[in-house]
């Protein structure tokens, strides 16, 4: 059996520093890192994994960023492939799904393929089943205690409204949350074993096949113009000294207003 | 089980240096690094001399992470509302390397350990060496996280608080609390035009160097500031008993130190934007630790090297050299096929033929005047006070320099006494 588990290099959001002057989040100075979802979609995995399988990580990010992945690595993959970001152009979910799709296709015979249930600085949701409706497959999204038996998977899902427990047969797509499992530390063995791990990178254009102008479509989304918020305040401002006359005032309002019932 | 040739712990200028040159003769080596990345746990200042670094990595200042080229140094007594400055500029802006350059740690470490890399030796940053493994005596690997690696040798690279040896029974040389300082230190930034501007530099690349003697809490001990690119590197050195002693927080040192009138306006407008403390060896040939035993060496400040002569502290340069001369050692250990302490005692004499020995040896007078109370507290308010009474006028007639000194020296210090300290600072520092 192959298992592909989507991991991301993330914005590190406890580092995110918003610029005093422009009020613009700095990003470009955020380090990033292996997001904290990340790893309990590679416990996931690696847990899942049955004998005789290979557990394949597979990520959309700088090549340049390949030691960042040292520790997932280490976490028990049989190997890495990074579809090279470095001159991405197309964002957004859509795009990103169509990337991971088209590379899981590349890679052949995937039975199984385990995502978070939403990245730790994108948090759009949409990447798994965006991925899952192009490898046409069923999804089975925030699963908790999930056993495989056979080319079946169980699992329970994690929803507003309680716990569904349900069955599937593979190849489908899952996503876990940071609730499914906890993370293991890689020892030092594990790290040195890791080293001699392969790390693949593909380029989206010559190994996927997917040209910038393809990406551009896939992501189907064109912003053509982003206005902010406006919030008209009501401004009613209260004033005199007998405090409780003003409290009659406000009390009124809020009332007139439904914030408050009688 | 897991073998090495080689296994560093510790991925320091000691540790990335013997890796580095191990691999490069082809040794399987493993450098292991506590911090997430080399030098995330580091404290120090810091200023690198250039000298021993381009004798091992020739060039280094084409590719490596440097802040500024420091083009001057000043020497500065601090009295309690006055400064009396010795600054030595090298005006010769042609030559390359500089004497000095200043660096952040947690971007020059990387870099050395990425040298470490490229040679061939395999990082293994985030993991912590919690034992040396024993057999018959001999030290034949390290355990971590439950772990254990073997090798050939054992490069003990883990700076100063080093109790891998201690915990296995082989540190045979003990020391005292007077033999350690303790080191704080704040990174306060600034645009650079306005460091550039401030410290009297031609440009960016250009930067300068204080060492600081007085106002430090009345603790003995000496303040620094270094310039970076976009920040200062501000802290003070201070005896660790001296400290405890006081019962002032090692930060309060900090503080009263960057509130002194001269340094405060050299900081002025600047954002704390990280603060350390560490523990750092006073230094000095007499205090220099065991260096090997059998399928060991101990190199850079885990074996207690450093050289401090009040005008220049030297530690990172002090451990490039003694990891260079532990790697030479290590490799014609192995032309034998053998790693025991008499096959290692090549590293000794190896390193006491370096520069860096006989550069404590020279200075090994020094150390005593660091102990001297009179130098942090008396001799430089006396300073600004004898040349604030030649500078001044005022209303009572002038007097000239013997006179002024004689006066301020009333009641602070004989003369007896003053003569015995220009003694000992003659044989520190002079002749
Ligand atoms: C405040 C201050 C200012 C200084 N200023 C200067 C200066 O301006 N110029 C200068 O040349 N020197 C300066 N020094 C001295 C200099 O920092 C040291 O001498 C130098 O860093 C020694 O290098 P090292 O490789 O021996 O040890 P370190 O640089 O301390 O490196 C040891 C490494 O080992 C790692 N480690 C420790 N224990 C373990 C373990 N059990 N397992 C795995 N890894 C471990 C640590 O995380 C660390 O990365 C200063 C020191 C201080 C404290």
């Amino acid at each position: 059996m192959k298992i592909v588990a989507c991991i991301k290099y993330s914005l590190t959001l406890s580092e995110l520093k918003v610029d005093p002057a422009t009020r613009e989040l700095r990003l470009a100075t955020t380090p990033q890192r292996v997001g904290t979802i990340d790893r309990n979609v590679l416990e996931a995995a690696v847990v899942l994994k049955p004998e005789g399988s290979t557990v394949h990580g597979l990520t959309l990010a700088p090549a340049g960023a390949r030691e960042a992945f040292r520790e997932a690595i280490a976490m028990g993959l049989d190997d890495l492939t990074i579809v090279d970001s470095t001159n991405w152009a197309a964002g957004g979910p859509m795009a990103t799904a169509a990337v991971l799709a088209a590379a899981i296709q590349k890679m052949g015979d995937v039975d199984l393929v385990v995502c978070g249930e939403a990245s730790d600085d994108g948090v759009t949701y949409q990447v798994p089943p965006r991925l899952a409706e192009r490898l046409g497959w069923p999804l089975l999204a925030y699963a908790r205690n999930i056993a495989l038996a056979g080319a079946t998977l169980t699992a329970d899902r994690d929803l507003d409204i309680g716990m569904q427990s349900v069955a599937c047969d593979l190849p489908l797509v899952l996503t876990v949350t940071q609730e499914t499992n906890t993370p293991r530390r890689p020892t030092l063995m594990d790290a040195v074993k890791a080293k001699k791990k392969p790390v693949v990178v593909w380029q989206p254009e010559a190994d996927l096949g997917l040209s910038a102008e393809a990406l551009q479509a896939a992501g189907g989304v064109t912003r053509i113009a982003q206005e902010g918020i406006v919030i008209a305040r009501k401004e009613q401002l209260f004033q005199g000294d007998d405090m409780k006359a003003l409290a009659n005032q406000l009390l009124d309002a809020l009332l007139a207003e439904h914030v408050v019932a009688e | 089980m897991e073998k090495f040739d080689a296994i560093v712990v510790g991925a320091g200028p000691a540790g990335a240096t013997a890796a580095y040159l191990l691999a490069k003769a082809g040794m399987q080596v493993i450098v292991i690094e506590r911090g997430e990345t080399p030098g995330s746990k580091n404290v120090s200042g810091a200023l690198l001399f250039s000298q021993v670094y381009s004798e091992i990595f020739p060039k280094f200042w084409e590719s490596a992470p440097l802040e500024r080229a420091i083009v001057g140094h000043a020497i500065t007594f601090l009295g309690e509302q006055t400064s009396v400055n010795l600054d030595y500029r090298d005006l010769d802006e042609g030559h390359v390397p500089h004497n000095a350059y200043s660096v952040l740690r947690a971007r020059f470490d990387p870099w050395m350990a990425q040298q470490a890399e490229d040679a061939g030796a395999m990082l293994m940053p985030g993991f912590t060496v919690d034992k040396l493994l024993q057999e018959n005596g001999r030290v034949v690997g390290i355990e971590a996280g439950g772990d254990a690696l073997m090798a050939d040798v054992v490069v003990v690279a883990e700076g100063t608080r080093s109790g891998l040896l201690k915990e296995a029974g082989l540190r045979t040389d003990e020391y005292h609390a007077s033999d350690v300082s303790i080191g704080v230190k704040d990174v306060i930034a600034l645009p650079e035009d306005v460091i550039t501007n401030r410290f009297q530099c031609l440009n960016a690349d250009e930067g300068v160097a204080y060492t600081c003697v007085g106002h430090t809490g009345g603790v003995e001990g000496g303040g620094f500031l270094y310039t970076n690119k976009d920040t200062l590197s501000v802290g003070v050195v201070a005896k660790i008993d001296a400290v405890y002693k006081s019962k002032l927080q090692p930060h309060a040192i900090l503080n009263e130190f960057k509130a002194h009138p001269f340094i405060s306006r050299l900081i002025a407008g600047g954002e704390i934007v990280e603060y350390s403390a560490q523990a750092i060896h006073r230094g000095g040939v007499h205090l220099i630790g065991q260096l090997y035993g059998d399928g060991y060496v101990v190199v850079g400040s885990a074996a207690r090297l450093l050289l401090n002569n009040v005008m220049t502290l030297r530690g990172m340069d002090v451990a490039v050299a003694s990891a260079a001369a532990a790697a030479k050692a290590i490799l014609a250990a192995r032309e034998m096929g053998d790693y025991s302490h008499t096959a290692l005692a090549g590293y000794e004499q190896n390193f006491k033929a370096t520069n860096v020995y006989k550069d404590m040896v020279t200075f090994k007078d020094t150390y005593p005047l660091l102990e001297n109370e009179r130098l942090f507290h008396v001799y430089p308010e006396l300073a600004g006070a004898v040349l604030g009474d030649m500078f001044t006028v005022g209303a009572k007639p002038s007097k000239k320099g013997l006179k002024a000194l004689r006066d301020d020296m009333r009641g602070k210090v004989s003369l007896w006494q003053m003569l015995m300290d220009m003694n000992q600072i003659g044989k520190g520092l002079v002749r």
